[in-house]
């Protein structure tokens, strides 16, 4: 299991982390701007007019300057422009549905559960609980929801965060850019066994992915509808399970099945 | 024929082994503070001069008071989390059952918000509003003491928890649908949600008061632009009180219709929706940051003139900013959650508004300076924590401001970066400007300064135990670190157990804070303060010291800003008393208080008898009240004049 040891955020393993990564530096380069000239007036003030020092000239009647003041309402608003600036670009550049440029993604489901991470290959038909693994230099899209509380999916080495929500699919492109194992987890509250809602992004090279997917594949599990019944429980600190097979269709089903009308009804003769 | 006692049933008293000791605690507290006052006989005491008064000044110190208890509660919440933080580990999770710990963070927030920052809030802004703009009380003394009164009914709600049940392990959010009965079956939620109704709705009314206040009561002469700042900033802010608290108000509204009635506004299932509850929370939680702050803003635009012996700089610009954070404060909600799923255009809108509060954040910054500039700095600890809150305000809003990139937050968001942020503004900013209030006014209320060598200690203190508390907290969200684990990855064990140790830092400079009330006490002839003991220059320095019941006995004309600094250099006026209208006690504020606990305590234990006779019960006192018409008795010119001989005058 990998852990979180080194600085995760600035030591990014993927395109999309990277960029993250440079947006944060910049934005703080820019503020410091501001920042170090506040800290210097602030102790050289402070130290300069002391109540002891008397040579310093005491005016205590100014109280305006049109022109000061002027300055200071512009020196943040240039900040800001800047920064706003950059982060229109950046915010549609970096949106978490927008699709990497290169071969089409990978596309992985990922379903938050009470507490543990479900994620469905559904081109492969394979599915995992607590490890997902990516080919390197792949793009690979995760469609997020959940069948629990919200929760939010996080790999902070490959990139930023999703929430995971019920009867709803959030998309979130990443790319791996080095082989390694990589910290995953939720980063939103979801009860008791929250902490232990964590699993291993692994990313190989292409090949050792296919092979993986083999292994998988010769699972005698299967992922039907009610085996996820079951896997779908409360359970804490899940070890990782592979599914050499899932059941088509099962994904949407635990998507729709809040708006499906048959079980609503259900519902509300039970709710009589 | 249902139960008398709806769901409750003697399992609500049993608890674990830990739970038990807060149990115990809150039960002894409340017999040994009973047994104290009928051993001295004081309930009499208590009765007439603190709990039924409508004085603005008492009502003020009690607020105080219930700030200070629950500070302590919450205090204790913190050092609980972080000690289950700093000795739990993957195999060996700690002392603390997961769901105790959450419901031990999620009253830490719900606590620190609504019972600490709030009350401590409303203290300064009853002692100071009124004095500040020359009125004799507030627009509606009677209402002031009801808005008291039942936010102690929520403080209590949450307290009853620890004896009775249990509280909500949610968050204090209480985002469902964790929170909806699906994933939260227990009493917890409830208990949340009912103490926050109760005492929201005396926040509301509390904002209207003071709004009226200050539009209707100002002396004659003080126009809106000759305020002091820190009346501009509470009228901001009890804008802000105003249109955010009914928000609050209907969206736990709806929550309580799901959980109580089976309805469907937030749950998964037909047709609830999550994210609406999310927008609506925040549409009151970004704003009630801003209730918060500009009030402690408005505390450093009193000191730092005061104490640079200077005028403040820039009084216009101070004026326009404040306006503009409130307005702008209700255009930034979503950057609470940018990684819902919004687009990118929402998204990259929302940030930038965010950004745009760093204008006049940054002129207020640049307007204290200068304020400094050309003065004549005296270190009291009030000018200390002003120097303490710039230094880490700066730390704190950048902070804030790279969180209000998207594509940044994507990476911060929900990590423990997040909250060594809101920590970073709520004690660097509010709580240290209310400890300055605190310490600046302390002698215009009891008329004694307090001692400035154990306050430096104090502040001290509270800098370096902030500083070791919440700086890692930073270095741990870059090492992808979230917020509310109670067991933590073995790598990050070193910088949470430096972040224990700024816990114990902290602790002791709250004992500081009470060794210093206990030494000043006790030292009160040797530093009797006077009516003006900093030379100051708004008017509530022209009142003696502990100020009359009847704050002036002569209503000041205001001639100019800073009216009290004016009069000072021209010829005293001549004194004209005449008769002032004071309001009677009533007991009305703690009765209607005590009904609305008994509606929450009802309705969270479907006690549907006992809620019931609350509502009856509460609607029947405001008909009471309403039929009173000699709710005030007349102190004649002549008592005033004896009695402000008294003061030597």
């Amino acid at each position: 299991m990998p852990h979180f040891g080194t600085f995760a955020l600035l030591d990014p393993k993927g395109t999309v982390a990277l960029a993250e990564r440079g947006l944060m530096l910049h934005a703080v380069e820019f503020m410091l701007i501001v920042a170090i000239p506040v800290y210097i007036l602030l102790f050289f003030f402070a130290w300069k007019y002391r109540a002891g020092n008397t040579k310093a000239k005491y005016m205590p009647d100014w109280e305006h300057s049109k022109m000061d003041e002027l300055i200071w309402w512009a020196i943040p608003l240039e900040i800001v422009l800047i920064l706003g600036a950059l982060t229109w670009t950046s915010t549609h550049a970096l949106a978490p549905n927008k699709p990497l440029s290169g071969t089409p993604p990978l596309v992985i489901e990922a379903v938050a559960l009470d507490w543990k991470w479900l994620f469905i290959y559904p081109d492969q038909s394979i599915a995992t609980v607590n490890y997902v693994r990516i080919p390197v230099n792949q793009p690979v899209e995760f469609e997020v929801t959940a069948d629990a509380p919200m929760n939010s999916f996080w790999i902070p080495q490959l990139g930023g965060q999703i929430y995971a929500m019920t009867g709803m699919i959030n998309a979130l492109n990443l790319e791996a850019s080095d082989v390694g194992k990589y910290a995953g987890g939720s980063s939103n509250y979801s009860g008791a066994g929250f902490a232990g809602m964590k699993f291993t992004a692994e990313a190989t090279s292409q090949s050792d992915f296919d092979a993986w997917v083999q292994i998988v594949r010769l699972s005698s599990n299967t992922l039907s509808t009610s085996t996820y019944a079951d896997l779908a429980q409360a359970s804490a600190d899940n070890p990782v399970l592979y599914y050499g097979a899932v059941e088509q269709n099962l994904y949407n089903e635990i998507v729709t099945k809040f708006m499906d009308l048959k079980s609503m009804q259900m519902q509300m003769n039970d709710d009589d | 024929m249902t139960n008398l006692f709806g769901i409750l049933t003697l399992s609500a008293f049993v608890h674990g082994p830990i739970e038990t000791i807060p149990q115990v605690v809150v039960v002894l507290a409340g017999l040994g503070t009973a047994g104290l006052l009928l051993y001295y006989k004081k309930v009499g005491w208590l009765y007439k001069n603190w709990l039924t008064s409508l004085d603005h000044k008492k009502i003020a110190v009690m607020y105080f008071i219930l700030s200070f208890v629950m500070l302590l509660r919450g205090g204790v919440d913190a050092a609980m989390m972080r000690v289950q933080q700093a000795t739990s580990l993957p195999g060996s999770p700690g002392y603390l059952t997961p769901d105790h710990y959450g419901q031990i963070f999620t009253a830490h927030g719900v606590i620190m918000i609504f019972f600490v920052a709030m009350p401590f809030m409303f203290a300064i802004l009853n002692y100071i509003v009124p004095l500040q703009i020359g009125a004799r009380d507030v627009a509606y003394p009677f209402l002031n003491s009801v808005s008291f009164w039942l936010t102690v009914a929520g403080a209590m709600l949450v307290n009853i928890s620890l004896v009775i049940g249990d509280f909500a392990a949610t968050g204090w959010l209480a985002y469902p649908p964790l929170s909806e009965l699906q994933y939260s079956p227990g009493v917890g939620v409830d208990y949340s949600i009912w103490a926050l109704q109760i005492a929201g709705v005396g926040t509301l009314i509390a904002g209207i008061n003071f709004l009226v206040t200050i539009i209707k009561m100002r002396a004659p002469g003080m126009t809106l632009m000759r305020m002091p700042i820190f009346i501009w900033t509470s009228l901001g802010s009890m804008m802000l009180v105003i249109f955010a608290f009914p928000i609050l108000t209907v969206t736990l509204a709806l929550l309580a219709l799901d959980r109580t009635l089976g309805m469907h506004f937030f749950t998964t299932d037909l047709g609830g929706n999550v994210m609406m509850y999310v927008n609506l929370i925040w549409a009151w939680g970004h704003p009630e940051v801003y209730i918060l702050i500009l009030p402690a803003f408005g505390i450093f635009s009193e000191i730092v003139p005061v104490f640079s012996q200077k005028r403040l700089f820039g009084y216009t610009s101070m004026v326009v900013a404040t306006m503009s954070i409130v307005v702008l404060s209700f255009l930034v909600w979503v950057h609470h959650f940018f990684t819902m799923g919004a687009g990118a255009d929402v998204n990259a809108f929302f940030g930038i508004m965010t950004m745009v509060i760093a204008i006049p954040t940054g002129a207020k910054v640049f307007n204290w300076l200068f304020t400094m500039f050309r003065g004549r700095i005296l270190f009291t600890t009030p000018m200390l924590w002003f120097i303490g809150f710039l230094s880490t305000f700066i730390i704190g809003g950048m902070s804030g401001v790279l969180m209000s990139i998207p594509g940044a937050d994507f990476e911060l968001h929900n990590s423990l970066f997040l909250v060594a942020h809101f920590h970073n503004m709520i004690i660097g900013g509010v709580l240290f400007g209310f400890f300055a209030g605190f310490t600046y006014w302390f002698p215009k209320v009891f008329g004694f300064t307090l001692n400035e060598r154990i306050g430096k200690w104090a502040f001290w203190s509270w800098i370096v135990g902030f500083l070791l508390a919440f700086m890692p907290l930073y270095i741990l969200g870059f090492m992808g670190a979230t917020r509310r684990l109670d067991v933590i990855d073995p790598s990050w064990q070193p910088l949470f157990i430096v972040a224990a140790v700024g816990v114990c830092v902290i602790f002791l400079a709250l004992f500081f804070q009470v060794l210093q009330l206990i030494v000043s006490i006790r030292q009160r002839r040797q530093h009797v303060a006077g009516g003006d003991p900093w030379n100051g220059r708004t008017l509530e320095w022209s009142t003696p010291s502990p100020v009359p019941f009847y704050n002036f006995a002569v209503i000041p004309t205001v001639d100019g800003r800073d009216a009290w600094w004016q009069m000072k250099q021209g010829n005293p006026p001549e004194r004209r008393y005449e008769d002032i209208e004071i309001p009677k006690n009533s007991f009305l504020g703690c009765v209607i208080a005590a009904c609305a606990f008994a509606l929450g305590f009802g309705i969270v234990w479907h006690m549907w008898w006992l809620a019931a006779m609350g509502a009856v019960a509460i609607v029947m006192c405001l008909v009471a009240r309403s039929f009173n018409e000699h709710t005030e008795y007349t102190l004649t010119a002549a008592e005033v004049a004896k009695l402000e001989s008294s003061y030597g005058k």
